[in-house]
């Protein structure tokens, strides 16, 4: 079993400013209930996207149809509290495949990788100078090259970290388990 | 330390025999594989799952044509979705009912031991791992849950991680982690009186940040931490995700060998001797080094209570929110659109604003000791009629444990209700939801916007401080009561 390959990108952004973003938020508790993978696009920020009579909050960034896109573009401490994968599907079951921002939790950097969604790091004024970019211009593109670690839009680029292992997983599709189950042996080796 | 050898005035230096923390002892013991450029693959001795993140792991795994590789080494309880009044009766709601007999499937069908709904041994996960022995120094542990950081109280290398790695784990006994940097945070001092564990960590988060950690895995050390129970240490570490860090621990000492001896599943007899003797061994050495360092005082910690939206704003109940000028223009704005949500002002005192509702338990504060620091402010008191109250007990053994000592009795006498075993309103899967705009001074470990329940407003504190706010109906210093 694998994700889907991810090597090279062009899109538009949805701009996210603001920040700590927790994993409440992009998907509430509520909807944990689910036993598959599915449809957790539709809750995606469920509470600031729609009223508590289903009535779609006009503010809301993703109600908003200037903005569009594979790329979403977030304040800083993005994924952080609740360690729930699902916030992952959601992301990537809502339509997208990268998260920019200047900051990740931990559990949800994982996580995101682990579903194919890239997240990517980049310095607080790359950040800013992005998010006023696709203001300015809402159908601002990025391209995303993952084998040369590169986020660019208009002239500028970012070369931006990825663990080496993660790197090659998602540019060949692979995930963990497929990786683990090959060392069943040296495993039961450690084990005695 | 390092070695020298001198000959024909020649001195050759050897090998440097390091001094090793606590965290890289117990990592480094077990990794299997070390992948070039990569993560570590590391041996999972205990793996705890509950009802909300093993599904899709047991039916990808079942996809893949695979069965759980250690059934032996995986312990369930359902704990998030269940309700906490009536468990003797079929959940009603229908998708919550889905997912407890989905793990109770499962179970059967891989052999996993399970504490199921009604079980004597049934309740939230962190807090029946430790009761029932399972929980010990020196292991791994991992759980789908972010609070399985919990365990770290007892010195074993305990992390959440999501539904994928749970499937991982279930198919390979192994995780791919890569190694986390090491903190090391330091409280000396001795607590004052009223003032708990759970002040102690909601103080060290409001210093950090809720990404202050982020990247490393915590050591808790200094004499204010060692005069913690283990009750009191786990709640420390369990709070350790809210700063973001991977995990926290505390070297185990004689406090932890105490708790253990003669529970379930801790070792017997001449096991017994020889895991204690490893387990001596289990502390960071004199002169280990740290990628970094916090000291704290704990003198400095008063009755702690959060105002805003993430775990991180959080205050000595007496002061004030910080005013425009105590704050960084970048972080204003952020500020202000938490205390919008909690309809708060910057500057202000929240003591003696209105509260709602009280909630005691969750994998935070659930345990016995807590509920005794709760019976033991409201005796002799009674719950202010404005105020809902829910007393959970983290697991049947605490429940059982509260009613045999009478603390039942006296919750009654006050006017409170005492409730059955489930995570409840720490995250209001089930029923126990608080209602849009309404106020909750609460023991548990998040308070980011609608986590209780859509629009309401969660007041982290201790159960010292929960109980003070459920006599008198508003945000109190529990010291009052001493």
């Amino acid at each position: 079993m694998s994700v889907d390959k991810f090597t090279l990108l062009e899109s538009s952004c949805v701009p996210l400013p603001t920040e700590n973003v927790d994993t409440d938020q992009i998907i509430p508790a509520r909807f944990l209930k689910a036993t598959s993978r599915k449809g957790f696009g539709e809750n995606l920020f469920r509470d600031w996207r729609f009223s508590p009579s289903g009535e779609p909050i006009k503010d809301f960034v993703l109600n908003q149809s200037k903005y569009s896109g594979q790329v979403l573009v977030a304040g800083k401490n993005f994924g952080c509290g609740s360690s729930r994968e699902h916030a992952a599907w959601a992301i990537a079951d809502y339509g997208f495949k990268v998260v920019v921002s200047s900051f990740f939790a931990d559990i949800f950097r994982n996580n995101a990788l682990n579903n194919g969604v890239l997240p990517i790091q980049v310095s607080p004024e790359f950040l800013e100078n992005l998010i006023k970019a696709i203001e300015e211009n809402n159908s601002q593109n990025v391209i995303v090259d993952l084998e040369k670690q590169l986020l660019i839009y208009n002239k500028e680029a970012y070369k931006f970290e990825i663990n080496p292992y993660k790197k090659e997983c998602l540019l060949k599709g692979f995930d963990d388990i497929d990786y683990l189950i090959n060392k069943k042996e040296k495993i039961q080796e450690f084990e005695s | 330390m390092t070695l020298y050898i001198i000959t024909n005035s020649r001195i050759f230096k050897t090998h440097t025999l390091k001094a090793t923390t606590l965290f890289d002892k117990v990592w480094d013991a077990h990794v299997v594989e070390h992948v070039e450029g990569g993560p570590n693959i590391l041996y999972i001795d205990k793996h705890l799952i509950h009802e909300v993140t093993s599904p899709q792991a047991f039916s990808g795994l079942e996809k893949r044509g695979l069965k759980v590789f250690r059934p032996e080494r995986t312990i369930a309880t359902p704990d998030h979705n269940v309700p906490t009044v009536n468990q003797h009766l079929l959940i009603v709601d229908k998708e919550s009912r889905a997912q407890v007999e989905t793990l109770k499937a499962n179970c059967e069908k891989n052999k996993i031991e399970i504490y199921d709904l009604n079980h004597p041994n049934n309740g939230i996960v962190h807090v029946v791992g430790p009761e029932m022995g399972h929980t010990q120094p020196g292991m791994t542990m991992v759980c789908g849950d972010s609070h399985t950081s919990t365990h770290g109280a007892f010195g074993a290398v305990a992390f959440g991680i999501g539904t994928s790695e749970v499937e991982m784990v279930f198919a390979t006994q192994c995780i791919m982690q890569s190694k986390p940097k090491k903190m090391r945070i330091t409280i000396e001092g001795d607590l004052a009186q009223g003032i708990s564990a759970k002040d102690l960590t909601l103080y060290v988060i409001a210093q950090l940040g809720t990404g202050g950690a982020t990247g490393y895995f915590v050591e808790y050390a200094g004499s204010a931490v060692r005069s913690l129970s283990m009750e009191g240490r786990m709640t420390v570490c369990n709070m350790s995700i809210e700063m973001g860090a991977r995990g926290g621990m505390i070297a185990p000492d004689e406090t932890t060998f105490e708790y253990i001896k003669g529970r379930t599943h801790a070792p017997k007899d001449e096991a017994w001797d020889d895991k204690l003797a490893y387990w001596k061994t289990l502390k960071s050495d004199e002169g280990s080094e740290f990628d970094k360092e916090y000291c704290f005082k704990a003198e400095d910690i008063e009755p702690m209570i959060t105002y805003g939206t993430n775990p991180g704003m959080g205050m000595g109940i007496a002061q004030s929110i910080p005013s425009e000028t105590d704050v960084l223009a970048s972080e204003l704005p952020s500020i202000q659109k938490s205390l919008a949500y909690m309809d708060y002002q910057l500057g202000t005192q929240i003591l003696g604003k209105k509260v709602d509702y009280v909630f005691v338990g969750s994998c935070t504060n659930g345990r016995i000791e807590d509920i005794r620091a709760f019976a033991a402010l409201v005796v002799g008191h009674k719950k202010a009629d404005s105020v809902t109250a829910w007393i959970v007990p983290g697991s049947k053994k605490v429940e059982k444990e509260a009613i045999e000592e009478g603390l039942v009795d006296i919750l009654k006498e006050a006017g409170f209700e005492f409730r059955q075993p489930g995570c409840s309103a720490c995250l209001a899967m089930n029923d126990d939801k608080v209602p849009a705009g309404k106020y909750c001074v609460s023991t548990s470990n998040r308070n980011f916007e609608g986590r209780q329940g859509p629009g309401s407003r969660t007041l982290l504190a201790s159960p010292l401080t929960a109980a003070a706010a459920a006599i008198t109906g508003v945000i109190t210093d529990p010291r009052e009561f001493m």
